[in-house]
């Protein structure tokens, strides 16, 4: 009998905790489920549906037609293309200069060392739409060798998207905790073993910096896939332009809601796929982080 | 040898040369449509003939999304990179050309008498800009719901009173049949608040500003007019006459088509959804006359020359060029716009004599007045908005319109008037 009662219980326990589970990652999910189903309708059923539970409902004229007019408004192979390119090689350069940056943070000694990474996560509160202005100019001067030779102003180009965005005070900082909760016997023994800084840095460091080469991935995959400001002011030519610029083309006199649903579902999927494939070390790196081992 | 040496010397000069000799100057041109591949269509063709009909200039272009074209002007200046040839909005032009962004446009005697006034974009007595279209805004109504409720229909020449608006909105909203008598669009934030609803203070003889300077709104805004119509702005809302500030998107858009608005406040761009929905029961009506005349706002995108174009004459005669007749009935038989000439209206499917539409081209030749025309506007139409808003809440009128007043007077005084002899 008392097993049965502290069974029950537990079951009610365990009910209760995956109802209020449940809940909660509707909440995340909804949005998701209605930006989906509302791809699939034309836009007065779209519309007159937006407010009621009816919006979750794939009923009434499903089709794919929302899609195929958002291909045909939008380039969104070359926008895709573009945005992939851009947000690939910015995420390694990234990966590879900020840990390097961190490395040297957090294992070599050099004077002003903590004034630098001092300055450095101080510009944390430094927000884009301060400095973009004054970006726009740096690099609308900087030199670049093309094929024209040596050509003055990056705008219109891929680097242009990319360059500024490679260092990144999170992305040190967050190497730089991690690193430095790392045991220190494991670079001493390193050095009295006679590996070079090089050697450390690539043989023993990074590779068991997976969590946190995860996270840093997907901050930068997130930064860059959702780039929107800067292209719009440094960007004219629409072969250059990134996904989330061509959201903007559904905005028209009449807004075309069904396509833009089915344009957020498209450029959704891959941020969905990318971080469900480093969610396992994107959470063993927060659950780990501040833990000295 | 010396004689070859020559030869050879004078094939690589012109081999050198010949692209510099035979080749055209480029103008470039930025425009406000792209993912309107109407619109791409209509402005590719334009610049395909020009190029064809000439052999000194090739004009390229370079789209940008509507929503977000204006902050990449705004970027391209601070970078000192503009186009040749750009496409402004009405009421920003004079802010663009006061910046130093754009110069006056030289176009040929005559090519602009027939436009509609709304299309010419003129300031501190030049013309900068012109459109190929212009846009107006009326009061959709379906006929059997006035001849149900023994409701005139008004005319041009004989729209409806604010009394009498008033009294066929008490009527409408008392027969149960409606959520809301009158949908003003509350739910299109931004340029639609002082486009649509500006005209409304004008017809009460109140503006956004004192046009016989543009150095206050003092008088203009909070004056007796201003009130009159903020007193009836307000009422609207508390005697549930229209929905408020919270109205839903989705009910803008289908609240009127689907019969729970008994007349909704609307541009031509939605006319012909709205009679694929209603049918001919649809009625296009104008702005009711509050005291003033009945006014609508004017002025929608138009092409313009920016300041660092080495060629003003050459993108002069491509917007010449573009300003046919022809040009401006095909966008609008495109995009549903009003084309900006008579000839072009008759020309176009909507808005020629017996056309679904045609109703707007007259209320825009009589009713319509531009925004005004101040570098300051962007400014203006933000606090218009604020107040407006804040009023339909329940804000007092009085108090709201003199700090909008304030609020106005003290940016064109940061501005030093904004070009305006103080």
């Amino acid at each position: 009998m008392t097993t049965m009662t502290w069974e029950t219980r537990h079951r009610l326990i365990v009910s209760l905790r995956y109802t209020l589970l449940i809940l909660i990652s509707a909440i995340f999910i909804f949005p998701i489920v209605f930006m989906v189903v509302s791809s699939l309708k034309p836009d007065l059923q779209l519309l007159r549906d937006s407010g009621s539970l009816l919006a979750f409902l794939p009923y009434g004229d499903v089709s794919l037609n929302n899609y195929a007019d958002a291909f045909e408004r939008v380039p969104m192979a070359q926008f895709a293309f573009n945005s992939i390119f851009t947000t690939v090689v910015a995420m390694f350069a990234s990966i590879l200069l900020n840990s390097m940056a961190a490395f040297s943070f957090a294992f070599l000694r050099w004077r002003g060392k903590a004034l630098v990474l001092s300055l450095i996560i101080a510009t944390f509160i430094v927000p884009f739409e301060v400095i973009a202005i004054p970006l726009l100019l740096v690099v609308n001067s900087l030199p670049w060798i093309g094929p024209q030779g040596i050509e003055v102003g990056w705008l219109n180009t891929y680097h242009v998207q990319i360059l500024p965005f490679i260092a990144d005070s999170l992305g040190i900082f967050l190497f730089y905790q991690y690193f430095r909760d790392l045991p220190d016997e494991l670079v001493e023994a390193s050095r009295i073993d006679g590996a070079s800084i090089w050697q450390i840095y690539t043989r023993i460091i990074m590779p068991i910096a997976g969590p946190i080469l995860a996270t840093v991935a997907i901050l930068k995959f997130l930064v860059m896939w959702n780039a929107y400001i800067w292209p719009l002011m440094t960007i004219r030519s629409e072969e250059l332009r990134p996904i989330m610029v061509g959201l903007q083309y559904f905005f028209q006199l009449n807004t075309q809601w069904g396509e833009i649903m089915a344009y957020l579902s498209v450029v959704t999927i891959p941020v969905l796929i990318f971080y469900l494939a480093l969610q396992r070390a994107f959470i063993e790196s927060i659950a780990t982080s501040g833990i000295k081992g | 040898m010396k004689k070859a040496m020559l030869t050879l010397t004078l094939v690589v000069f012109l081999v050198a040369t010949a692209p510099m000799v035979s080749a055209q100057t480029e103008l470039s041109m930025w425009y406000h449509g792209a993912g309107n591949y109407v619109e791409r269509d209509l402005i590719i063709q334009i610049i395909e003939d020009f190029n064809a009909s000439q052999s000194e200039y090739v004009v390229t272009l370079e789209e940008f999304p509507q929503e977000s074209y204006n902050s990449s002007i705004v970027a391209a200046a601070a970078a000192g990179d503009l186009p040749d040839i750009i496409d402004v909005d009405g009421p920003v032009m004079p802010g663009w050309a006061w910046a130093g962004w754009m110069v006056p446009l030289s176009l040929s005697e005559g090519a602009l008498d027939d436009f509609l006034p709304g299309a010419i974009g003129e300031w501190n007595g030049e013309i900068y800009s012109v459109g190929l279209w212009d846009a107006a805004v009326s009061i959709y109504a379906r006929r059997s719901a006035l001849e149900a409720n023994d409701i005139r229909i008004p005319t041009l020449d004989d729209p409806w009173t604010g009394e009498e608006f008033d009294a066929i909105l008490e009527t409408l909203q008392a027969t149960g049949d409606y959520e809301y008598a009158f949908d003003l669009g509350m739910a299109w934030t931004g340029e639609w608040y002082p486009y649509a609803f500006s005209p409304f203070l004008q017809s009460f003889g109140g503006d956004m500003i004192d046009r016989s300077t543009y150095l206050t709104a003092e008088g203009a805004l909070n004056g007796e007019a201003g009130v009159a119509f903020g007193n009836w702005w307000q009422s609207l809302f508390q005697r549930g006459l229209a929905p408020g500030t919270s109205q839903d998107g989705a009910d803008r858009e289908t609240g009127f088509i689907d019969g729970r608005y008994a007349l909704q406040w609307n541009g031509n761009w939605a006319g012909i959804t709205a009679l694929e929905a209603v049918g001919d029961d649809l009625l296009f009506l104008p702005a009711p006359d509050f005291g003033d005349g009945s006014t609508i706002g004017a002025a929608s995108w138009q092409l313009g020359i920016s300041s660092t174009s080495e060629n003003p004459e050459g993108a002069a005669a491509f917007i010449e060029f573009a300003i046919q007749d022809e040009y401006l009935a095909a966008f609008s038989d495109g995009i549903g716009l009003i084309p900006a000439t008579a000839n072009a209206a008759a020309m176009s499917n909507s808005y020629a004599p017996g056309g679904p539409l045609e109703v707007y081209f007259a209320l825009s030749e009589a009713q319509a007045l531009v925004r005004p025309v101040t570098p300051g506007y962007a400014t203006l139409a933000l606090i218009f908005e604020k107040a407006l808003a804040d009023i339909a809440n329940g804000a007092d009128v009085q108090d709201t319109l003199d700090a909008a007043v304030d609020e106005i007077d003290a940016d064109i005084e940061d501005n030093m008037g904004y070009g305006f002899d103080m």
